[in-house]
């Protein structure tokens, strides 16, 4: 009887412990920051895709199979298509936005526009060599896929929301976070799907 | 054609230089500015640099500063840092960064340099601990903390990084920290681990060492503080953070604050072997 209670205080301690473990770690996060220009403290209250993303394993275990495909799923769910119907914009003003990692930051002003910071993460037209390698490469990018519905309306969803196709993608999502505006992204698109655009030269 | 690469490279790596360089840059110390010759082409710049470096680390001027600020008797109390106990006993300042973090009794609390030194000059000297916290980098008292680190770190150069979390307290603030690096927010959905947690990595041109190794760890931790050329002063290792976390897109880290203590931990721990390069020379 005596060993049966001691086991049973033991269970109920468990996910006591866990529970005030993760009081002292949101504790410490509270602490931790001041809003500061645009930089709210609503920013570290993490949704449903940024909490399951924080857990190291769940970034490369394949086994989480379910709860990835909800957060796909979630995220999936937000994606909008161009109000207009138009998907290709100016390959030019897309560049330039690919190009701009600005923006969203504590010392940019509020109402600047947001670069999609593109070339930090990804090779794009071979003109620019200075490219990050997180992201693969999207140099051919419409020369490659081809130019058709299906390439231009995945490639509009993944720019709008990444984590639609891969819940712990390390891309932004563009369109859910109001990062690029529609017309923005229709210029982005254009860098990428656009034949005239030098990425698909 | 090798040509137009390499000055392709040239221009791109200048190209990032600025664009990364924090829009409230703020003035290098007069001591430290080179001759402020009005600012040309990327290849002045890049020849500005490369003197930079022929010349020795400016960071030799903040640690003679810090080296002035620790003996000098100073504060309220009118008494210098000499008798500051940096986890190696009072006024042993030899090899005391490269065990930092650590647990220190008298506070009970794992502290790392910076907030180890405000402890020293609020206890010591009589300051008020809240006016550092508040001060921003370069302001008030905070400036000196800047230049004792400076002194601090360059007295444990070519040592190895040897942080223990032995103490239960110490291997709490590893498992918050090791929590915190892995954390994502803000509209971006960034984390420490979005950049620094694979091999090969890179923004832009900009090589970013996976931190989550010893090899990375030692990379990152050990070559901060720095003094950065790209915005022409000395960073502290809680400026390095707070600069991550706006890039983050986050709010700001509270100075001293124990996330900040916490990623410290985990990043110095996990770089422990590697060698303390402090104070650094960063782009």
């Amino acid at each position: 009887m005596k060993k049966l209670l001691l086991i049973s205080a033991a269970v109920c301690a468990m996910p006591f412990a866990s529970a005030q473990a993760q009081s002292a770690y949101d504790k410490m996060m509270k602490a931790g920051f001041e809003a500061k220009g645009q930089a709210g403290l609503d920013r570290i209250n993490q949704d449903a895709t940024q909490k399951f993303c924080s857990d190291a394993k769940n970034l490369t275990d394949e086994k989480t199979g379910a709860k990835r495909a909800e957060i796909e799923k979630i995220n999936m769910a937000t994606i909008k298509q161009p109000s207009d119907g138009k998907y290709i914009g100016d390959w030019k003003s897309g560049e330039r936005i690919a190009q701009s990692g600005r923006g969203a930051t504590w010392t940019d002003k509020p109402d600047s526009a947001v670069g999609g910071g593109c070339y930090n993460c990804h090779q794009i037209n071979k003109a620019e060599i200075s490219h990050g390698n997180i992201g693969p490469s999207l140099w051919n990018y419409g020369k490659m896929r081809g130019y058709s519905k299906e390439v231009v309306e995945y490639t509009w969803g993944r720019i709008s929301n990444s984590k639609a196709y891969n819940a712990c993608s390390n891309m932004p999502r563009f369109a859910h976070f109001k990062l690029l505006n529609e017309k923005q992204m229709q210029d982005v698109m254009a860098l990428l799907l656009d034949p005239q655009s030098p990425v698909n030269k | 054609m090798d040509k137009r690469i390499a000055y392709g490279i040239v221009i791109a790596s200048f190209a990032f230089l600025q664009a990364c360089t924090s829009p409230t840059k703020s003035e290098a110390p007069k001591a430290a500015a080179p001759a402020a010759a009005p600012s040309g082409s990327a290849t002045d710049e890049i020849a500005r640099y490369r003197a930079m470096i022929a010349d020795g680390n400016p960071a030799d001027l903040y640690e003679a500063a810090g080296e002035e600020i620790w003996k000098k008797p100073m504060g309220p109390k009118n008494v210098s840092l000499q008798k500051c106990d940096l986890g190696k006993g009072p006024g042993v300042v030899k090899g005391a960064s490269a065990e930092l973090p650590r647990y220190f009794k008298d506070t009970n609390k794992v502290q790392d340099l910076e907030s180890r030194l405000v402890t020293c000059m609020v206890r010591l000297q009589g300051y008020d601990a809240n006016e550092i916290i508040t001060a921003g980098f370069e302001k008030g008292k905070r400036k000196d903390v800047e230049a004792v680190v400076a002194y601090v770190v360059a007295n444990s150069k070519g040592m190895p990084i040897k942080v223990s979390i032995k103490h239960p307290k110490e291997k709490e603030m590893y498992e918050l920290g090791k929590k915190s690096f892995f954390f994502q927010g803000g509209p971006m959905d960034f984390s420490c681990a979005s950049c620094h947690a694979e091999n090969g990595k890179r923004i832009r041109l900009q090589d970013l060492p996976n931190i989550t190794e010893q090899k990375g760890a030692a990379l990152g931790w050990g070559y901060w503080p720095a003094y950065r050329v790209s915005s022409g002063n000395f960073w502290t290792m809680q400026r390095r953070l707070n600069d991550c976390y706006r890039q983050q897109r986050f709010p700001e880290p509270v100075y001293i604050s124990d996330n900040t203590i916490a990623l410290s931990m985990y990043m110095a721990y996990t770089g422990n072997g590697g060698t303390v390069e402090t104070p650094g020379l960063k782009r």
